[in-house]
């Protein structure tokens, strides 16, 4: 069959569509915005029909999905390992009612906290739903368990957890293709209760669960993705589980290392293999991306029922992703000579791009908090949560998606004025529009930015959902329409808007101002698409 | 010079007994240091050579620091990433970006840079500091891909020019690299894929010649 050269977020979408995937749900969120891309941007996907737009938040992807499984056809849900926090309720529930048609749900770590603001490891939430998990070690595992997923989930009417970290998600390998599977048709659950978590219902659902415990165990022993590899060695045995395997075959794979390895790609634990290897060696070490999970569980609460070396110990960083060089040195491998770095080098961080929007916008904010002292704007996540940094140095809180408005309100409620919220259009949508009723519904004396750029820029200028409905999604929720302004952020106008920002500060309500300029890197890209539409 | 990038390839091939290169790349979020990864990356393909290529997505491609790490070798390959003091060349697209990652380059690897320098930050060395420690590395490749670029007809095709820079150090044939190109450049007409054809080629000289030592 066809190999490809794919991204690890793009070998899952492939290996969905080619297991017969009929809807992708997801909201963007580095490292897993990739997945659903790829299924956008393909012509076979398209070809299929294969539902694929971006959700408005996490909770809705995840429901929406839990809704095509219902009919018996399959499904994906992606999100960054934050977003399964959002998705939580209907993630966790998804567990006690089951599955109907695969549903699959993919979280993407971030260890080292490249592009998020923490590193939870997403397998606690997967085994907190005690739900098979899968942790791809290459590209081609994250198809081949996209694709094998599916029928895992429909085997015992269980999601399924898909769970990756950036360096796979953003590293690109050949991979080979697997048959093309029909999708399914609509088929309705057999007994139509299993889905309604009522408490008389949920506790049978839940005993369903329980009992397929087991059978997740066994799955776990006979999977390919787990491997038992013999050693001569037994003083110490290797536990490596997903993308740690590989830095572990980098440091090994020429040397004459005879450890015992056990390569660990499903959850939960393979009991008998864990068994085995913690029998017959005299220590052990576990190398795996994120939390101490393995680790943890293998140790003991009181942890001294092996001896058992990780993160926890020391012999790894407790915290940060890991690499060939910290595996190396784990396993006592001498690594090449390094060179240190001269000392002239600047560090470079991340900034708002020439021409954004933004700019304009926190150069009027920083000309108001001038005159109103600082220490007054919480924001959120987007481009510009890069406010906090120099020169501007403007916003004082980022949190979680919508928690702008939300803390603003608190600190409001609380006497602080003003109390200033500053969130992106697109977070907005996905968990702002109901904290702005809270602050209606109190009237709350806040002043709420809405930074309308058109798109979700910071993760690559993805549709954002209610483009030009803004204003009147804030009205519907009862902010009133004279304390709604638009504006243009444009220095040109900038004398006026911070007219503008001082009335509003000043009113005693609920206020929202939209400062609306689309985003420079997609005004480019519009106008090319505008360019072609026109050829034809 | 030339007989030098012998050495090199010889090098290679004798330690490992099979063929590997490990390449960092390296600029500014915005500078596209991805088309010289997908241009060797058809190239090697093209070669049935195996690949792994990780990349820098989300935040960071905001103006901020970038790197690719690039692995290519006719074995199976396990890490994403290069592990330190490894790497057989670092490409970089800026002077000071290059020197960011002398960390993960192999005592006897190639410093290949772009001179012109990417200011968007305020504390910028001095442009002559950073060439002097650039110049106090043996093993180094330092051209100003942009003027080069320009005189070929665009700047934008600076990055071809570091690709054809670096190419005599990656085992790969030099028609695979072209090949790579018009694969990768194809759709966008035969004026840009002979453009960056016309940058490659300039590169690979400036590195045979220009510098024949």
């Amino acid at each position: 069959m066809e190999k490809l050269l794919l991204l690890g977020d793009e070998a899952i979408a492939q290996g969905a569509i080619d297991a017969g995937l009929s809807g992708i749900y997801a909201y963007p969120g580095t490292p897993s915005t990739e997945i659903t891309e790829y299924v956008q941007k393909s012509k076979f996907a398209k070809e299929r029909n294969i539902r694929s737009k971006w959700s408005a938040n996490e909770k809705t992807a995840m429901e929406a999905g839990l809704g095509m499984s219902y009919t018996g056809k399959r499904a994906m849900v992606c999100m960054k390992h934050v977003g399964l926090n959002v998705a939580a309720d209907a993630f966790i529930n998804s567990s006690i009612t089951g599955a109907n048609g695969g549903l699959m749900v993919v979280a993407a770590d971030d260890p080292s906290m490249h592009s998020s603001q923490n590193e939870q490891d997403s397998r606690f939430f997967g085994n907190f739903a005690m739900i098979p998990i899968l942790e791809p070690t290459n590209q081609q595992e994250a198809y081949d368990m996209a694709y094998s997923g599916f029928e895992l989930s429909e085997k015992y009417h269980t999601p399924v957890l898909l769970r990756i970290t950036t360096r796979l998600a953003h590293s690109r390998a050949g991979v080979k293709r697997k048959t093309v599977r029909a999708q399914n048709e609509i088929k309705l659950p057999t007994n139509l209760t299993q889905f309604v978590l009522l408490p008389a219902i949920a506790r049978k659902q839940y005993k369903v669960l329980l009992g397929n415990q087991k059978n997740f165990e066994e799955e776990s022993e006979k999977s390919e993705f787990n491997k038992y590899y013999e050693g001569t060695d037994k003083s110490s045995g290797i536990i490596a589980c997903g993308i740690a395997y590989n830095y572990l075959m980098e440091n090994i794979s020429n040397s004459n290392c005879k450890s015992p390895i056990l390569k660990i790609s499903q959850y939960p634990l393979p009991r008998n293999m864990v068994e085995k290897i913690t029998k017959e060696c005299e220590t052990i070490i576990v190398l795996e991306d994120g939390y101490p999970l393995v680790e943890q569980a293998l140790k003991g609460y009181l942890g001294n029922c092996l001896k058992v070396s990780g993160r926890l110990d020391g012999t790894i960083p407790r915290d940060g992703e890991l690499n060939p060089n910290i595996v190396g040195k784990a396993i006592g491998m001498d690594g090449a000579q390094v060179k240190p770095a001269p000392g002239i080098i600047s560090p470079r961080p991340p900034s708002l791009c020439a021409g954004c929007p933004h700019i304009d916008s926190f150069n009027a904010m920083n000309e108001v908090i001038a005159i109103y002292g600082k220490g007054k704007v919480f924001s959120d996540i987007g481009c510009y949560t890069l406010a906090a940094l120099p020169p501007y140095q403007s916003i004082n809180s980022c949190v979680d998606m919508g928690a702008s408005i939300t803390m603003a309100k608190g600190a409001a409620d609380a006497g602080l004025k003003p109390a200033i919220a500053v969130i992106g259009d697109s977070t907005f949508t996905h968990s702002g529009i109901t904290g702005l009723l809270d602050a209606v519904n109190d009237k709350s004396h806040i002043t709420v930015f809405i930074l309308d750029n058109g798109t979700t820029g910071m993760t690559g200028g993805q549709d954002s959902s209610a483009t030009g409905r803004i204003e009147d999604i804030c009205e519907g929720v009862g902010v009133e329409p004279e304390h709604i302004r638009v504006i243009n952020p444009h220095r040109r106008f900038d004398k006026e808007n911070v007219e503008i920002y001082k009335e509003e500060l000043e009113y005693e309500g609920v206020s929202v101002i939209i400062p609306r300029r689309e985003c420079i890197q997609t005004i480019g890209k519009h106008k090319k698409e505008q360019k072609s539409k026109e050829k034809v | 010079m030339y007989s030098n990038n012998r050495q090199a390839q010889k090098r290679t091939k004798i330690e490992g007994e099979s063929m590997r290169n490990d390449i960092i790349l390296a600029g500014v979020g915005g500078q596209g240091i991805l088309s010289i990864a997908a241009s060797i990356g058809y190239a090697a393909i093209e070669t049935g050579l195996s690949l792994k290529q990780s990349e820098v997505h989300g935040m960071s491609q905001r103006g901020g620091d970038v790197s690719s790490h690039l692995r290519i070798s006719d074995k199976e390959i396990f890490s994403d990433l290069i592990p330190q003091g490894s790497a057989n060349m670092i490409i970089s697209v800026e002077p000071m970006e290059s020197l960011r990652y002398i960390p993960w380059l192999a005592s006897e690897g190639w410093l290949i840079t772009n001179t012109v320098p990417y200011v968007n930050i305020t504390n910028y060395p001095d442009i002559k500091d950073i060439m002097k420690e650039i110049e106090a590395f043996g093993n180094h490749i330092a051209l100003d891909a942009e003027d080069i670029a320009r005189k070929l007809g665009s700047a934008r095709s600076a990055n071809m020019v570091m690709l054809g820079a670096a190419s005599p150090f990656i085992d790969i044939p030099y028609e695979k690299f072209e090949k790579g190109i018009r694969d990768l450049f194809g759709r966008k007409g035969e004026d840009v894929v002979s453009l960056n054809l016309k940058a490659l080629k300039a590169g690979r000289e400036f590195t045979e010649t220009h510098k024949g030592l």
